[in-house]
């Protein structure tokens, strides 16, 4: 009976723990439903040649990353020499995906800041967002050589990110 | 003159509240009635605090733009609504579907108002039975209606 004093505490310990955890949680990170699911198919035009396109069937049987940016997404900067970093380390090709974008604007950064993708492909109504779920870029898709999302990272990516996750992530994959 | 040039003016001004750009509404009024009751139950990821149907982001406009073309194709409301969540996961849904994982959403505050009432219930029944039962004497009761008649002369 004597430790009856401290039931309010051990509660208000609980609530603050409670509300660190939910204070510390992004949330804009939504889990997406598209984990171990096969990546969306679709065809789209590319950034560089409008004549010429890319289905991401093109890349059965490798690891590939697949990252939403634009030229209007100020994250999509600041994310931008980490990509570079990841296309530098070439263990595996980047794809872009530029999305809800104008070509010229697209490219005129590309030529500004360097390109790290092996081609863009050019969603510019963001019809293969939409399949894709994105809704906020830039986000990072990591897909495996059987053409399923394995990976989906929401924001900016981080040399932090690349080396404690991705990374490994990446070797692992490409093991099996 | 001075007349005319201020009708003139009355009525540019009108084309001008009259110019704002409206949100491009599908041609018939049934598409755009079930585009509301369905977007009105889900939820905009760019701004989660409005629904689809509410939101002005860029986004929530594509989506209401594929919502009404699925609409079009004949797609029935759950069909739509799955196609939303394929995409994005049960969060887009304001009304979660009932499940293991979302078992503690739905009944929890239950279980936390029946866990309110048992602790009421126990205390209540725990002062009454600490309370000491006090029987009056009769000398008891002549110092009560002493005092109360006291106090009805002060009053009256």
């Amino acid at each position: 009976m004597k430790a009856k004093f401290l039931i309010p505490l051990i509660l208000f310990v609980g609530l603050v723990v409670f509300l660190a955890i939910g204070l510390n949680r992004d949330p804009h990170e939504v889990p997406s439903p598209l984990i171990n699911k096969s990546a969306p198919a679709f065809e789209v035009s590319q950034l560089a040649d409008a004549n010429k396109t890319f289905s991401p069937a093109s890349m059965k049987g490798q690891v590939w990353i697949l990252n939403v940016w634009a030229s209007w997404c100020v994250a999509c900067r600041e994310e931008h020499p980490v990509l570079v970093e990841l296309a530098k380390s070439q263990i595996a090709p980047v794809i872009g995906l530029d999305y809800k974008d104008k070509r010229e604007d697209a490219l005129a950064m590309l030529a500004k800041q360097g390109n790290p993708y092996l081609l863009s492909a050019f969603d510019g109504n963001g019809r293969v967002g939409i399949d894709y779920g994105v809704y906020g870029v830039p986000e990072t898709y990591i897909i495996d050589k059987a053409g399923v999302i394995r990976f989906k990272h929401i924001g900016p990516l981080t040399m932090d990110l690349l080396n404690q996750k991705i990374y490994p992530m990446l070797s692992e994959l490409k093991k099996s | 003159m001075r007349l005319i040039l201020l009708i003139a003016v009355c009525l540019f001004s009108l084309g001008s509240v009259f110019a704002k750009d409206a949100a491009p509404l599908a041609d018939d009024p049934v598409t755009e009635q079930r585009l509301i009751s369905i977007s009105e139950e889900m939820r905009c990821l760019v701004c989660q605090n409005e629904s689809l149907a509410g939101s002005r982001s860029d986004l929530a406009n594509d989506l209401r733009r594929e919502i009404r073309i699925l609409i079009k194709e004949g797609k029935s409301d759950d069909q739509i609504r799955s196609f939303m969540v394929e995409r994005y996961g049960d969060f887009v849904l304001y009304r979660p579907p009932v499940k293991p994982v979302t078992w503690l959403l739905w009944i929890g505050p239950f279980v936390i108002l029946g866990l309110g009432i048992a602790g009421l219930l126990m205390y209540l029944r725990r002062r009454d039975s600490s309370l000491p039962n006090v029987t009056l004497t009769d000398a008891d009761n002549q110092k009560i209606d002493a005092l109360l008649n006291a106090s009805d002369k002060k009053e009256g």
